[in-house]
């Protein structure tokens, strides 16, 4: 099947990010498809490049990053809540005027529509949250 | 693209003390130009979100409760609100904004978009959802 | 539907809603702090019966839940299982 993730929590804060995860990580394991993982809320601060959490614990970004870039997983953010969180990319650094950026690796910034658009080309639609 | 789904937005939290009652309008919002089967619910704290009177200059906060006013326009027009819901919290219709829409099929007469639904109602408006938005 | 709950039962009212929303034939998978809800002394316990419930181990064993402290009947399942429920059931609705 294809599934669309919808992660509304950021890092750490909430169990979501991690439950999101896992269960991403066991539905590929099973064969599934992930059409898109779709950062809403707090959530798009899961992609931010720029956490140290301790060495002892998960590396939350960076997992995602992993997980992206290991199954070619479509991993968005969405952009009005990004901008609100301060979360940015080349384009929007330079759209917004902004004199940095931060996005993790395996990330894009993009629309809600994109969320809408994986529940209609997905199968399920799985919502992760507080 | 595949045949249109049903598509609904749950609502359920209380305007203003976080940030999920306006970020899930923006998604419905946005999520009108698909042209889908689109529908709205409300229940427990969200019917909060359609209460008239709110005034946030206090607070300093963005009023967004006019926003509602607009989803007739958009084409969102099945705006399901849980009876029980607004029985727990000493509030009837009256309470509420009144949300409309107008049926271009009838000569645009404008018609209510509020369904006051009891429980297993809304259980069964669930049941027959393709995708089920929360937030 | 699939139904996920993911607070504890002392915590606000989504397992309420969820059990007072959940036709025949529906299924209720308790995650994260919902695992608490799954508890056999705890007050939810009644809004479970009669109901198809299973819970995430992973969450339970991070809590130190012992099966043995469960209601009767309730399935325990880990993050594969998880997907198999959702594969199973027509859409899935999470109670944030």
């Amino acid at each position: 099947m294809k599934f669309t993730i919808q992660v509304n929590e950021g890092p750490y804060q909430h169990e979501a990010a991690d439950t999101a995860y896992h269960f991403a990580r066991a539905a590929l394991d099973k064969g599934h498809e992930i059409f898109r993982i779709f950062f809403y809320h707090d959530g798009v601060n899961n992609g931010t490049r720029l956490t140290t959490p301790p060495q002892d614990d998960r590396n939350i970004v960076d997992r995602w990053s992993k997980l992206g870039q290991e199954h070619d997983i479509d991993m968005v953010l969405c952009v009005a809540a990004a901008q609100r969180r301060g979360i940015v990319d080349d384009g929007e650094a330079q759209r917004n005027g902004k004199d940095a950026t931060n996005i993790a690796p395996g990330f894009r910034i993009s629309g809600l529509g994109q969320l809408i658009e994986g529940g209609i080309e997905s199968d399920r639609v799985i919502v992760f949250g507080d | 693209m595949p045949e249109t789904k049903k598509l609904m937005y749950i609502n359920r939290k209380a305007p203003y003390g976080t940030i999920y009652a306006w970020e899930s309008l923006e998604v419905v919002l946005i999520g009108a130009a698909f042209e889908q089967d689109v529908s709205v619910a409300f229940m427990d704290d969200g019917v909060y979100q359609l209460t008239k009177g709110q005034d946030t200059t206090g607070i300093g906060m963005k009023n967004f409760s006019p926003t509602y006013s607009a989803l007739g326009d958009y084409e969102v027009n099945k705006i399901y609100v849980d009876k029980e819901s607004l029985e727990e919290r000493g509030l009837t219709l009256d309470d509420l904004q009144h949300l409309v829409w107008e049926d271009e099929d009838e000569d645009y007469a404008e018609k209510d978009s509020i369904r006051l639904v009891s429980r297993a109602e809304l259980s069964e408006v669930l049941a027959d959802q393709d995708v089920l938005f929360n937030f | 539907m699939l139904h996920l709950v993911n607070k504890s039962p002392h915590d606000g009212c989504n397992l309420d809603t969820a059990t007072s929303i959940m036709k025949d034939g529906d299924s209720l998978l308790l995650i994260e702090d919902g695992v608490y809800g799954a508890i056999k002394a705890g007050k939810a316990a009644s809004l479970l019966e009669g109901r198809s419930v299973s819970v995430l181990g992973p969450d339970l064993a991070a809590r130190g839940i012992s099966e043995d402290k469960l209601v009767d009947g309730i399935t325990i399942v880990d993050y594969a299982g998880f997907v198999d429920m959702v594969t199973a059931s027509d859409n899935v609705q999470s109670w944030l």
